[in-house]
């Protein structure tokens, strides 16, 4: 074990798929000489030589375009885009190839590849560096959506992706790069894709986040638990194919849900949870679920950024609302 | 920029190109050509009849422009990758797919795609303009990083080339220097658009120099000049040299497909001229020419051709009909537990009301 941020659990999780699998390159805009602008990169070029790790033209839609032709031909690639808030010129290959392959082709083509991105905002940055669009590539079938909150669950889940059959977009809480630390294995490890982690246990409501969101639903969980709220607290994982079993269950017990994420509201995750738990759950529900998310509202510039992002506050609240309803 | 290529007149005549000596066609191959070329012409030609007797729905014809197909395909190996269009019917027959598994992907059936990688080494049809060319730059960067000298060829419509993808494709081949053949089939028209409103090049092949390789245009109704210059990118490719564009410069005769029509956007005349220069009627003369094959040998093969469209297409008409278990199948190798509720769901649904 060793203490590690999940931006070093990423760099460590690319290092050991580089070093079982040859299948592995590693490429796009700076993630070779420079070791990737947020540095998720750092030192596998230099390890592993500029043929498992190296740097692309600036084009995401090719970068994602030649990642579909390889892992045709066999390899395993695992591309970055710089930023979430750039990804949309690769959106065609994404949507029309990466996800469609499989399917086009009834299985004789499988495209083992994984797509990375930082995402979110709440960090005073420039437009199109703060989205958080999971809910968009989780409407696209054939694609798998994970988002890690934690060190070690960045590093397995990433190596999970990797050794996945199918394209897998992930999502990496920038916000959460360098904070908090945890202890990790230094051994490899992998975890399934599709499963959420209960975090912490409570019978009085089911609060789920993911992502960067953790922090404040985490923050929130101890606080209500604090003042007598048993909350018990989700971290979803995989935002496709979520774990519905876990959701339902959760909520079976608790009758009360809130869901919280940084994406707009309307048509979002929160959305979909909530209403699979009405459909399944109707006769249980003793409150109305509640979602706490980002608006449906362009993100804004820093002066103004904190109108759109949640607070554990905000979190708190909600909680109380359905507590109390 | 290099002339157009062309080695054979369209009244039959041979003129060699010493730059492009070593790439001839052999007898056999020349027949072999025309063999495919002409189940190529008699295919689609079947196709568009059977669209209009409600048998077919929308089809791509690709008349007019068999040699680009068939001369560049017959100048690559079985196992190089192959990533058409949807308008490639020659470059597929020569690949070895049975025509029976086109007809089934034109029925509508997903089943008429599973290419089985090992045999085929081909991407399935896909419709997006110009976004298969980044993946025949990552099907070669993978052949060469797995050791392998296997290539890639990737073809494209002249409108395809003012997709963004078209560049960015060229650009990574470019700079990663690929074995990968851009084939650009330049039938004049996009649906309706002309080359002419599509780029201010005065070629398309002339497009390579911006990327740092080599353009070359040939006369794409000359099968032997397809062949040659496809030939010579391919040897470049495998020795290491790096990618190449081509652009056969053909016309298609037929509609854009089957629901467009060609009158509101172009003369009778010159769809006109350009069967005079009907790519196969000009390798049937080489054919006689060079004493091949006799008048009543050609016919035969455009007749067993169209009796074979035929016989094709009756034996997959009534291919059984996909289940629905088939639609939700194969989408991730693992069906979620999302999707296996739906299934069920739809299942109940369609069994209590029948639709």
């Amino acid at each position: 074990m060793s203490s590690a941020s999940l931006l070093a659990a990423i760099n460590g999780a690319l290092a050991e798929a580089l070093e079982e699998d040859d299948s592995v390159v590693v490429y796009g805009e700076d993630v070779g000489v420079n070791g990737g602008v947020f540095q998720a990169t750092a030192g596998l070029q230099q390890r592993f030589g500029a043929r498992r790790c190296f740097d692309s033209p600036l084009a995401e839609s090719a970068l994602v375009g030649t990642a579909v032709g390889m892992a045709m031909a066999g390899l395993k690639p695992v591309v970055e885009i710089q930023f979430s808030g750039f990804v949309w010129p690769a959106f065609n290959q994404i949507v029309c190839h990466a996800a469609r392959t499989r399917n086009r082709s009834r299985g004789a083509l499988t495209l083992p590849l994984v797509i990375r991105m930082p995402y979110g905002g709440n960090l005073k940055a420039l437009e199109h560096h703060v989205e958080s669009m999971e809910a968009t590539f989780a409407h696209v079938p054939g694609l798998k959506v994970v988002i890690p909150s934690t060190p070690h669950d960045a590093k397995g889940l990433l190596l999970g992706a990797i050794r996945d059959p199918d394209p897998v977009i992930y999502m990496e809480p920038k916000r959460s790069y360098h904070s908090p630390q945890q202890e990790i294995p230094q051994a490899p490890y992998a975890l399934p894709l599709g499963r959420a982690r209960v975090e912490r246990r409570g019978d009085a409501v089911t609060l789920i986040a993911y992502g960067a969101m953790m922090r404040e639903a985490r923050a929130a969980a101890a606080h209500l638990t604090g003042q007598g709220i048993a909350v018990e607290l989700i971290d979803l994982r995989t935002i496709y194919p979520y774990d519905c079993e876990t959701v339902l269950s959760s909520v079976r017990k608790t009758g009360r849900v809130v869901v919280v994420h940084e994406g707009p509201r309307s048509f979002g995750v929160a959305a979909e949870l909530i209403a699979l738990v009405t459909e399944e759950l109707f006769m249980y529900l003793n409150a109305p679920p509640r979602r706490v998310t980002g608006n449906d509202a362009v993100i804004p510039l820093p002066a103004a950024e904190h109108y759109y992002f949640v607070t554990a506050e905000h979190v708190v609240d909600a909680v109380r609302e359905t507590v109390e309803f | 920029m290099s002339a157009l290529l062309q080695l054979l007149a369209p009244d039959g005549a041979v003129t060699p190109v010493s730059e492009y000596a070593g790439y001839e066609m052999s007898d056999e191959q020349l027949q072999s050509a025309y063999h495919y070329m002409v189940n190529a012409r008699a295919a689609d030609e079947w196709a568009f009849s059977l669209n209009r007797q409600g048998r077919l729905g929308t089809y791509p014809p690709a008349t007019g422009q068999e040699a680009n197909s068939v001369g560049a395909m017959m100048a690559l190996r079985d196992d190089d990758w192959l990533v058409p269009t949807y308008r490639e019917l020659g470059a597929l027959l020569v690949r070895g797919v049975p025509l029976k598994q086109f007809y089934l992907y034109w029925l509508g059936n997903e089943h008429g795609s599973a290419y089985e990688r090992e045999l085929y080494h081909l991407t399935p049809i896909v419709l997006p303009i110009g976004s298969q060319l980044p993946h025949a730059v990552g099907l070669a960067f993978a052949e060469r990083y797995q050791g392998s000298d296997r290539i890639a060829i990737a073809f494209v419509g002249e409108g395809g080339t003012s997709e963004g993808d078209f560049h960015e494709a060229l650009n990574f081949a470019g700079v990663w220097r690929t074995g990968t053949i851009f084939f650009v089939q330049n039938n004049q028209y996009a649906i309706s658009v002309h080359r002419d409103q599509q780029t201010a090049s005065a070629s398309i092949a002339q497009k390579a120099a911006a990327y740092g390789f080599e353009g070359i245009q040939v006369d794409g109704n000359d099968v032997t000049a397809v062949y040659a210059a496809t030939a010579a990118a391919a040897a470049k490719a495998r020795a290491g040299g790096g990618p190449t564009l081509i652009e056969g410069v053909t016309y298609r005769i037929g509609p854009h497909t089957t629901s467009d029509d060609p009158s509101r956007y172009r003369t009778v005349e010159e769809a006109a001229t350009w069967k005079n220069r009907d790519p196969i009627v000009r390798l049937q003369k080489l054919l006689q020419r060079k004493g091949l094959m006799d008048e009543a040998q050609l016919r035969s093969v455009v007749a067993a051709a169209r009796a074979r469209a035929r016989s094709e297409f009756d034996a997959v008409e009534q291919f059984e009909r996909p289940s629905l278990e088939d639609t939700f199948r194969y989408v991730y190798a693992e069906m979620p537990e999302l999707m296996r509720r739906q299934m069920a769901e739809r299942r109940r649904r369609l069994e209590r009301t029948g639709t």
